[in-house]
């Protein structure tokens, strides 16, 4: 009567006598060590405890008070049970169930529905962990195609995100359509001068701060149609159209360093900085490629930067019967113009 | 519309009829060769732009296509997942069947913003049932007759489907049960995950 109703109820129960031997087992148990009948087997031979832990004989385990059981099988596989044991007259009950065990004990065992009480949540669980992987690897898939258009719109973006300038991509843009040679241009390559102790001593917000403020000021001293890049972390380059008069470049540069002198305030403190500026003309330098250009106003910052900083440089080109290639060479601006002729000053 | 269903639809279309039909599908339908999302949602007229260019394409009734869009979910080995998760409404067809009622409960419990219509089963007696669709989805009483069908060949069960038209606003199916044994059906086994 009372193996009819579990077996129904519960279909992993199992009736111990007394002594602690296995009398009817239910018919799902059964079906997880097919090789042997469970009837008639010593509980605590069939299963190792974990818990209670501390447990030698069955008479031990009958004097534990709340009867809550966490045990595996002796032999492989170790599938692990949690249940409850029940003393009733003559004996025990014990109820069993796979716990989260039960996903790899359905592939073990083949188990299937029909193994399961109707009351037992085991499909719903096993159908939710199928639904959510499912779900799961569908948004997975999701971010990583977003993920991977992220990456391509960031490559193919011309924008300095920080400061709204056009970055070196935009700039190698603009000058790749130089190279067919057409309308005459400058570059202008400008590095901030003492940006670095902004940014050690007032920290990275300071230094975001400067930058923003830098971009304003190269976009105000410049016409719409120049191209004012951020081609690195305090590295600016203007590309100037139609604009290749020495001394009005050299009028512009210093406007620049002095407007960039000029303190600015982040959170109560003070950023100074200056900026060192080095320029080419694609005039003096006919059949020049673009990106050899750049490296000449690249020169000329450099002269610059040694020049004690916060000053400007024309790019020179080397005087005839000098044999290094791309010799460095910059004309030293005089006081109030730059005179035509390049003196060589070799660093 | 949740993008679980266009995708759906997505994949009917390339994986029965091939890319170049979705791609001049979802042009005629002015959405020029769209990749659905699964996990997104988008306006409730995409779907139905889709649908409608798709029939006008075919020249096939709207209902028909629903009615594959339906087989296709149970039957394709690319949705395979989703055949495994119907199965889990229970051991026979007629489990199957009553498993219906939670089907709306069951994919939200899956992605919480999926909304199906409320579906009820009414048995009638002698291997007869009804089961009404409710009005949120046009249309989806086709899409259940189709799964409605796979499902039995799946189940090895030999059924009979009518859809009855629409009744207050549900759709209508009725199911005769004719041989639950019929054939020997697909394999489930609880434990063989879809990959």
């Amino acid at each position: 009567m009372l193996d009819d109703l579990l077996t129904r109820l519960c279909p992993m129960h199992l009736i111990l006598d007394a002594e602690g031997t296995i009398r009817h087992a239910g018919p799902t148990l059964q079906k997880l060590r097919p090789g042997a009948q469970l009837a008639g087997q010593r509980f605590l031979e069939l299963f190792r405890l974990t818990r209670p832990r501390a447990v030698t004989g069955f008479a031990d385990l009958m004097a534990d008070a709340d009867g809550k059981l966490s045990v595996g099988f002796r032999d492989a596989p170790h599938t692990t049970l949690k249940g409850q044991i029940v003393a009733v007259p003559g004996g025990a009950v014990v109820a069993l169930s796979f716990g989260i065990s039960l996903l790899d004990a359905v592939r073990d065992y083949d188990l299937t529905s029909a193994d399961f009480a109707p009351t037992d949540l085991a499909i719903e669980l096993l159908y939710l962990v199928e639904a959510k992987s499912a779900a799961m690897e569908a948004s997975r898939q999701l971010n990583q195609r977003l993920q991977a258009a992220r990456i391509a719109a960031e490559e193919q973006a011309f924008t300095d995100t920080l400061t709204g300038l056009k970055n070196r991509r935009a700039m190698d843009h603009v000058l790749a359509r130089k190279s067919g040679g057409g309308m005459p241009y400058s570059l202008m390559h400008i590095d901030l001068d003492f940006f670095k102790q902004v940014n050690d001593t007032l920290g990275h917000a300071a230094g975001d701060h400067v930058l923003q403020q830098v971009a304003q000021v190269l976009v105000e001293e410049t016409r719409r149609e120049d191209t004012v890049a951020r081609v690195g972390g305090d590295e600016f380059v203007i590309v100037f159209d139609n604009l290749t008069d020495r001394p009005r470049l050299q009028r512009i540069a210093r406007r620049l360093i002095e407007r960039l002198e000029h303190p600015m305030r982040f959170q109560g403190r003070t950023c100074a900085i200056s900026a060192s500026i080095g320029l080419a003309l694609s005039v003096e330098e006919p059949g020049c490629a673009p990106e050899d250009l750049l490296h000449h106003a690249d020169l000329a910052l450099y002269a610059a930067k040694r020049a004690g900083r916060a000053t400007m440089r024309f790019y020179a080109t080397p005087a005839p019967g000098d044999a290094a290639r791309c010799a460095p060479g910059w004309a030293e601006p005089g006081r109030d113009e730059v005179g035509p002729e390049p003196g060589l000053n070799r660093a | 519309m949740h993008g679980l269903v266009n995708r759906a639809i997505q994949s009917f279309v390339t994986n029965t009829y091939g890319r170049a039909r979705w791609r001049s599908v979802t042009e005629a339908a002015g959405l020029g060769g769209i990749e659905f999302e699964a996990m997104l949602s988008y306006e409730d007229g995409l779907t139905d732009a889709v649908i409608d260019a798709l029939c006008a394409d075919l020249g096939v009734c709207r209902n028909d296509v629903l009615e594959d869009l339906g087989t296709y979910l149970v039957s394709h080995p690319e949705v395979e997942a989703l055949r495994r998760l119907l199965r889990f409404g229970g051991e026979s067809y007629v489990d199957f069947l009553h498993s219906l009622d939670d089907l709306p409960d069951r994919a939200r419990l899956a992605v919480s913003d999926l909304r199906l219509p409320v579906l009820e089963l009414r048995e009638e007696g002698a291997g007869r049932f009804t089961l009404t669709c409710g009005p949120d989805l046009p249309g989806f009483g086709w899409v259940m007759m189709g799964i409605l069908r796979a499902m039995a060949d799946d189940y090895g069960a030999l059924v009979m489907l009518e859809h009855d038209g629409i009744r207050d606003g549900d759709e209508v199916i009725a199911i005769t049960l004719i041989e639950t044994a019929f054939a020997k059906g697909r394999d489930f086994n609880l434990g063989a995950r879809a990959g």
